[in-house]
């Protein structure tokens, strides 16, 4: 029974609280448990206390209330060394004066491993990276993203159950990071690893992770599978920081059967989804993502609300078409169509219709 | 990249816009700025020659340079050339004759004091053997040459006839020592006394060679004739022997000999504790060994102080380079606070709290850690200069490591220990390793300055604490041996440069960091 508790919730956070300077709190109220070999993302602006979160897992900072557990145990009082977690750092944190080989060997050797067996084990952390040919290097003679590497490999290389990384990808370009992602996660699943990795980055966040914490103002925000949180956003503050979001301000003005009528600020009224609204007169903030628009009225069911537009700007972008458009007063309304054979190309000037199936729209909290 | 090659060998060089190969316009680009740039150090590096590189390279040529033997005395010099000083000290009257000759002629000169004090320094007595002997030498009965000269022929005592004859290649010829002694002669009467030599009689040093050319060959036709044979005649080694008898033994002869080259590594055997014997260099006597044991003191002191600055200074360091900025600074501050007093004002603290009456041994014995009548002896020994100069040292060893160690990012501390090292394999493997550039440097300047320090030694060393540089102070101020001095003070630059350059081999000279 222990130990499925303990899988269920290999790491989790209860009630943590953290403040550096004993005015501010820097995280608030933290709950969070993660089962084994879970790739969970910390995403959120900066500031927002995601290497705080890191440094108390990994022991470098005291908890200031709360508890955090490790397989069932509590942690606060174990010193980092003898948790046995391995970490990635933002500037890699490559011993400068040590070869990649023995950068590799450093956590066996605190381990009192013997000579062969270490050999064995950097030799095939190394190959697992593809850096097997730069044993002998020192870490100022790799390129970014080999350093990238080797300090990946030097993190598994003691094979610990978790693994945190702290915006590693950082400091790469565009190409390196898309490939560095895929070898990260592939890792991490094929060797079962649990791993907590910290990003700014949402598309990162979003290709990699099982689930994504989105933090805000030193609490999580939303905790879910990407998917769920890019669909279903829980309040504005992820459904504006997840993807591209129109939003409109409106106040609710018939809600019930899972759907609700919004009166805009301009006047005009929507059908939404009510998610953080519960009666009628209350503010709200609607969502709408901007491919869920339509254009084409023939595929809206009937009797559903629309709003006029005027369409402001055109931009091509390949394999879509981004179009700004005037909306209920909003200058920023944003639609995104396919580019399709048949796909109409709006002209500015051009005065549309547009709606949208009320499930798409979601109205939350007015911040 | 064979493609760039080929490209390279179809056109041939590059070329610049103008059509001038570009390597050629590039040089001659660089060539103006490094023209301007050192036009802009030119000043300081004229200052630099001037007062630093000229002085230095004065005082290295002074520690071999040796003209005064052979400039006071260099008949002497001269006929000591055949001389083998194991056959014990010269007996022969014409090496006394020639001695004889350069101390008349160096006593007119004021010139044998110094030559005295030149020699005393190769061995005690010389000063006051010259002094005494070139006081009495002009007083020596040899004027029984002249006057049996005079004698003969009124015409020995006239300074035109002299003249005349001394002018003549064939007498010159003939008579030698006598033409030598005659030309030392004149030009001392025209330097020294401002008279003219044809207008004046020789002095009896010049009959004296005049009668020992004669013993030895032929008179020339052209000076009156003498028969010498039957003369009175003055035995000179005698003289001298009846002066002191110090001339019939062997030192000042072979000081003589030994030191009358132009250029001389005297001084530098001596800065080693050697001398010039009979048999070539050897050791001193036991009791006259001085500089190799100050020298090997002015190094295990030094290297104890730069290792009881690293070992005080570290930690310090540490704090300051991890601490929070504002206390960071206000540590600084108090790290510098020992150059805002003057040097001779801490040493001067030091002797207040170190001396047996002391501040310490009066709280130690207050303590009850000491006994009252075993107070400890810190200072006027090692101790004394240890403490001080450690305490006068320690900011040259904090700079550069705190700078050093601000450069090392806290992530490699936590990199190493969620690693699985401990706090202090992660301070030995991970950080020290990258802080040794600091100590490095931190060593390399307060060793060297400790080497060369002298005041607060002088201050608080007493005997057993004063280093090389104190012996160098005395030797330029007070003994005024500057030759000793000088080449004492080349071999200190000399074991600066090797421990350097050991150094670059061991560590690496581009593994010292003053900063970022
Ligand atoms: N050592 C510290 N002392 C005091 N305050 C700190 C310390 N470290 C972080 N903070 C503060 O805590 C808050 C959260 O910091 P944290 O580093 O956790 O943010 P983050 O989410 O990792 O941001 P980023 O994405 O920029 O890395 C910030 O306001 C920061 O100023
Ligand atoms: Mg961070």
């Amino acid at each position: 029974m222990g130990q499925t508790t303990a899988d269920a919730a290999y790491v989790a956070f209860e009630r943590v609280q953290k403040s550096y300077d004993g005015v501010s709190l820097v995280v608030k109220d933290l709950n969070l448990s993660m089962p084994k070999g879970e790739f969970l993302t910390m995403l959120g602006p900066s500031g927002s206390g995601k290497t705080t979160c890191l440094m108390m897992l990994a022991g470098f900072e005291t908890a200031t209330h709360g508890e955090i557990k490790l397989a069932g145990k509590n942690i606060n009082n174990i010193p980092p060394h003898k948790r046995g977690i391995g970490m990635v750092f933002q500037n890699y944190a490559l011993f400068p004066h040590m070869t990649v080989a023995e950068n590799l060997s450093f956590p066996l050797e605190v381990r009192k491993i013997g000579k062969s067996e270490r050999e064995d084990k950097v030799r095939h952390a190394l190959d697992m990276v593809q850096m097997g040919a730069f044993g002998g290097r020192r870490p100022s003679q790799l390129s970014g993203g080999q350093q990238q590497r080797v300090a990946l490999a030097r993190a598994l290389v003691f094979q610990p159950e978790l693994v945190l990384m702290d915006e590693p990808l950082g400091a790469l370009d565009k190409q390196l990071r898309e490939k560095m992602q895929f070898e990260i996660t592939h890792l991490a699943h094929d060797l079962g690893i649990t791993t907590v990795y910290v990003t700014h980055d949402q598309t990162e966040a979003l290709t990699m992770s099982d689930r994504v914490a989105v933090f805000n103002d030193g609490r999580i925000q939303q905790l879910a599978p990407p998917d769920q949180l890019y669909e279903a956003p829980e309040n504005s503050f992820v459904a504006q920081f997840i993807g591209e979001n129109n939003r409109l301000m409106g106040t609710v003005k018939e809600i019930g059967g899972g759907i609700c009528v919004v009166r805009l600020d301009s006047g005009d009224e929507i059908d939404a989804k009510p998610v953080n609204v519960s009666k009628v007169g209350e503010r709200t903030q609607v969502s709408i993502r901007p491919e869920r628009v339509e254009i084409n009225k023939t595929r809206l069911r009937d009797g559903a609300h629309t709003l006029k537009a005027e369409v402001l700007e055109f931009i091509f972008m390949g394999d879509i078409f981004r179009t700004r458009l005037r909306v209920a007063g909003s200058d920023d309304f944003v639609i995104k169509t396919r580019n399709a054979p048949d796909q109409v190309r709006l002209q500015p000037g051009t005065q549309i219709e547009i709606g949208w199936l009320p499930g798409d729209c979601r109205a939350l909290d007015a911040p | 990249m064979a493609g760039a090659r080929n490209i390279q060998a179809e056109t041939g060089p590059m070329l610049a816009a103008d059509g001038r190969p570009l390597k050629d316009s590039l040089n001659r680009a660089l060539r103006r700025q490094k023209l301007r740039a050192l036009l802009l150090i030119s000043p300081l590096l004229l200052f630099i020659m001037l007062t630093f590189v000229a002085p230095i390279a004065d005082m290295l040529f002074r520690s071999v340079e040796n003209q005064i033997v052979q400039e006071t005395i260099p008949r002497t010099v001269k006929a000591l050339e055949g001389w083998d000083p194991s056959t014990g000290a010269p007996h022969d009257e014409a090496t006394f004759a020639a001695l004889y000759t350069d101390l008349v002629i160096a006593e007119e000169y004021k010139a044998h004091t110094r030559l005295g004090t030149r020699l005393n320094y190769e061995f005690g007595g010389a000063s006051s053997l010259f002094r005494g002997t070139g006081r009495e030498v002009g007083k020596w009965p040899t004027e029984v040459y002249t006057e049996q000269f005079v004698a003969s022929d009124p015409a020995y005592r006239d300074g035109a006839a002299w003249a005349l004859w001394m002018a003549d290649p064939s007498v010159r010829a003939v008579l030698p020592l006598t033409a030598d002694a005659y030309d030392a002669w004149a030009l001392m009467t025209v330097v020294e006394k401002d008279d003219v030599p044809a207008e004046e009689q020789p002095l009896d040093f010049v009959y004296t060679a005049l009668y020992r050319d004669l013993a030895a060959g032929a008179l020339p036709q052209l000076m009156p004739a003498v028969d010498v044979d039957n003369w009175d005649s003055v035995a000179i080694r005698d003289l001298f022997l009846e002066e002191d008898a110090a001339w019939g033994e062997l030192p000042v002869w072979q000081a003589m000999k030994s030191y009358g080259g132009n250029y001389t590594a005297g001084y530098f055997l001596n800065a080693v504790d050697m001398q010039i014997g009979a048999n070539g260099p050897e050791m001193r006597a036991e009791d006259e060994r001085v500089y190799v044991t100050l020298f090997i003191r002015t190094m295990i002191l030094s290297i104890t102080i730069t290792a009881t600055c690293i070992l005080l200074g570290y930690p310090v360091a540490w704090l300051m380079a991890n601490l929070p900025a504002r206390s960071a600074n206000l540590l600084m501050i108090l790290v510098l606070l020992p150059f805002w007093t003057s040097l001779l004002v801490r040493t001067s603290a030091w002797k207040v709290l170190l001396q047996q009456q002391g501040v310490i041994n009066d709280t130690l014995v207050w303590l009850g850690l000491v006994d009252d009548a075993n107070r400890l002896v810190l200072i006027n020994n090692e101790a004394g200069t240890i403490i001080a100069m450690t305490h006068i040292l320690l900011p040259f060893m904090i700079l550069p490591l705190y700078s050093v160690m601000k450069t090392i990012p806290p992530s490699y501390l936590r990199a190493a220990k969620s690693l699985g090292a401990t706090n202090w394999t992660a301070f030995w493997r991970v950080y020290f390793p990258q802080s040794v550039p600091g100590i490095g440097a931190g060593s390399i300047l307060v060793f060297i300055l400790a080497i060369g320090y002298y005041i607060t030694p002088e201050l608080v060393g007493g005997n057993k604490g004063v280093f090389i540089s104190n012996r160098i102070a005395y030797h330029i101020g007070t003994s005024l041996n500057w030759g000793l001095a000088a080449a004492l003070g080349t071999i200190l630059l000399v074991i600066v440069l090797v421990l350097y350059w050991v150094y670059d081999r061991v560590v690496g000279i581009d593994n010292v960091k003053l900063g970022g």
